[in-house]
């Protein structure tokens, strides 16, 4: 090959460098997320404008599916070549990353802010590390709802949710009878996790539901309690249609906004596709945290920001946590994603009715707990997924088997 | 003599010199690599700290791992034989001087061109009980509540079916340049001699497509280890852990759940249990080569 064959590789190259802003004078942040969706990338975009506006550059880094982005993040952070922020679920899953020391703190940008003093302890915690903020939290999500069809209620003669298992039943029975699916399910083992931790904490309460998975407990699987609770996933089981197994979760979704099911249990990440499809909560469909105990399973997201060279662009990041955790910003954010501020001291009131609800919930320690991601590692969270999975799609496997089965997976992760 | 043959052979050594290399470190290495890991206790990132076997304990304790050795065995057994029945059974036909021979053949073949995602995504709709063949029995008004998909039995079916459909067409065209090299005689002195048509291809026609068959039987081993795409745009491993395979096994556990250690734990077995298949293989074919015997 001679220089002129090779010349449109350099000119690639030469382009490629020039399409890397490295100006010096800038205040640059590379950022890397997954949102992508329609509503998704209108919240991201929420960030864009407020880092621009307080005199940053934003150069975005998309990356479609959690999954993709992680092993992209990953990737680049161990490989040296760090991007000034990016995206990870609140909890374990970049533990390691700080344990290799690879993450800066942002504990000056937070002390000065007061951070702590607004940010609930559930979250404070998993950010911090000896005793320096070493992430920056921006939302905050429940994960248990039960989001509601009001037509398919109404039309089957239930009305509102029920606020026991017992009542719940019979009206998924009186729904089915009226010829709709009860239970819209889509996602797979994914899904089945979601609803595997509702029915947990709302039979078995708030304590056993942290010793069963926090504390990898024995005698807490005994429990009659949390016995019950997984007789009650069983029962649940067969409320599901045959089609769920090859459905998404957005698909399962659906068929609650087009009134063919009734209810589905889902993240508030779920709000997004009713918005799309123009419905408005508590008009067309509901969210209720009921039945059983009224409590909220957490999750949420964050920044990490990895140690970088360039004095520069280290200032950037503080730029960059400032504007993150700002209280307009946190509004205006959440409101296109359809979670709750991560801050409890802004006002939520411009917010729709379900996030008002969560917010209430959320004033109560007593009334909240973790989602799995912060109690254990992403490893041992899919072994645990496996085994809800096998236990859901198996109808000849009783809750005994499934308590000891899940009690030997437990024992075995960390 | 000796030196001569050196200097014979030393342009076509340095040719091979890069290629050598690349294949023994990236290839070698990797696997050496892989399996060193597996005996860590390395999980998001790689680390030297000794583990001694409780990564291969721990696998062989998990439910998913033995059940997707059980899919495997099923899957590969059904898909390899499917594939060449019905890759015979299309090839003879062919053979047959039909009309539209072209065509045909494309059609045939024309599976084989889609990426295992593209077939996975089709079929998945076939199955769906809203969508394909099971909306359809019920818009002609007969019941039907089989769902293929949603118990794991049917669901493997499903997987072998997809695959047959995007293999059998390789299979049939490389039997039926084998059938084009069989002396057309042969059939004739057979039907001469009152011989069942079956019996003289069963008899005699096989036997001469050996090589054809152990090719394709090769190819088609490859892609039941790699089986991975088909599961992922398929099933995603589901009903529960139904349709789980060991490759998917393994990357779930390399990227979405950060334990390299188990990954590569099970990338060990699997390496180990090709190598089973493959070294006696190996040593037969030099072995009868050594004899200098059969082809």
């Amino acid at each position: 090959m001679n220089f002129r064959q090779r010349s449109p590789v350099w000119a690639a190259l030469v382009l490629c460098a020039l399409a890397t802003p490295v100006s010096a004078d800038d205040l640059t942040a590379e950022v890397m997320h997954p949102w992508t969706s329609g509503g998704e990338s209108a919240a991201a975009k929420v960030f864009a404008d407020k880092f621009t506006a307080a005199g940053g550059v934003w150069v975005d880094r998309a990356i479609a599916g959690n999954d993709a982005l992680l092993a992209a993040a990953m990737n680049r952070i161990i490989g040296g070549d760090p991007p000034s922020a990016s995206h990870f679920n609140t909890g374990k899953p970049f533990e390691e990353l700080i344990e290799a020391g690879l993450l800066r703190d942002v504990d000056t940008v937070a002390r000065a802010e007061g951070w702590a003093a607004v940010i609930p302890k559930v979250f404070l915690d998993a950010v911090t590390r000896d005793d320096k903020i070493m992430a920056v939290p921006i939302n905050l999500q429940t994960e248990n709802w039960i989001w509601y069809s009001r037509e398919v209620f109404e039309k089957s003669g239930v009305g509102e949710p029920p606020q026991n298992w017992d009542d719940f039943f019979a009206a998924a029975d009186k729904i089915k009878a009226a010829g709709y699916i009860p239970m819209a399910l889509g996602g797979g083992s994914w899904a089945e996790r979601f609803v595997f931790q509702k029915v947990l904490v709302s039979v078995a309460g708030p304590e056993l539901y942290l010793r069963v998975l926090k504390d990898r407990d024995g005698e807490a699987l005994k429990d009659a309690k949390v016995q019950e609770a997984f007789a009650v996933l069983g029962k649940l089981r067969q409320y599901a249609d045959s089609g769920a197994a090859s459905r998404k979760w957005n698909d399962a979704t659906n068929l609650v906004i087009t009134n063919k099911a009734g209810f589905q249990i889902m993240g508030d990440w779920a709000k997004g596709e009713f918005a799309a499809a123009g419905l408005t909560p508590g008009k067309e469909y509901g969210c209720t945290l009921f039945p059983g105990q009224e409590v909220s399973i957490m999750s949420g997201d964050v920044f990490v920001m990895p140690k970088l060279k360039d004095a520069q662009r280290t200032q950037a990041q503080d730029l960059l946590a400032h504007v993150l955790f700002a209280p307009e910003t946190q509004i205006a954010f959440n409101i296109k994603k359809g979670s709750n501020p991560i801050r409890q001291d802004v006002d939520v009131s411009s917010m729709d009715v379900c996030a008002r609800h969560a917010a209430e919930v959320l004033k109560d320690p007593a009334r909240q707990v973790p989602n799995p991601q912060f109690l254990m590692t992403n490893d041992g969270l899919g072994a645990v997924r496996d085994v809800i999975t096998t236990y859901w799609n198996t109808p000849a496997m009783t809750p005994g088997e499934f308590s000891d089965a899940l009690g030997k997976v437990l024992a075995s992760v960390d | 003599m000796q030196s001569k043959r050196i200097s014979r052979h030393l342009p076509s050594f340095v040719a091979m010199l890069p290629t050598t290399l690349f294949v023994v470190i990236i290839y070698l290495g990797c696997m050496a690599w892989t399996v060193a890991i597996s005996f860590t206790t390395s999980k998001v990132l790689p680390v030297a700290r000794w583990a001694g076997a409780t990564q291969y304990e721990r696998l062989l304790a998990t439910e998913r791992w033995t059940v997707s050795v059980h899919n495997i065995l099923i899957y590969g057994a059904c898909y390899i034989l499917g594939c060449l029945l019905l890759g015979f059974l299309t090839a003879v036909a062919i053979d047959q001087k039909v009309r539209f021979e072209n065509t045909l053949r494309t059609i045939y073949l024309f599976p084989y061109a889609l990426s295992f995602i593209v077939t996975g995504a089709v079929w998945q709709w076939i199955f769906d009980p809203q969508l394909g063949i099971e909306a359809a029995l019920r818009g002609l008004g007969l019941e039907s509540h089989i769902g293929i998909l949603s118990s794991p039995g049917t669901a493997i079916a499903a997987l072998v079916i997809a695959a047959v459909w995007q293999g059998a067409g390789l299979v049939m065209v490389m039997l039926l340049a084998g059938l084009r090299s069989v002396d057309g005689e042969i059939l004739k002195a057979a039907r001469v001699d009152g011989i069942p048509i079956w019996r003289a291809y069963v008899s005699i026609i096989l036997p001469e497509l050996r090589p054809m068959i152990v090719t394709s039987v090769v190819l088609l081993a490859i892609a039941v280890v790699k089986a991975y795409d088909l599961i992922v745009s398929m099933t995603q491993g589901g009903p529960g852990i139904g349709t789980e395979m060991p490759a998917k096994f393994v990357m779930d556990h390399l990227f979405e759940r950060g334990n390299i250690g188990l990954a590569t734990a099970a990338a060990t077995l699997m390496l180990l249990a090709v190598l089973a298949v493959l070294v006696p293989w190996l040593h037969l074919e030099y072995f009868r080569k050594a004899k200098g015997g059969a082809r």
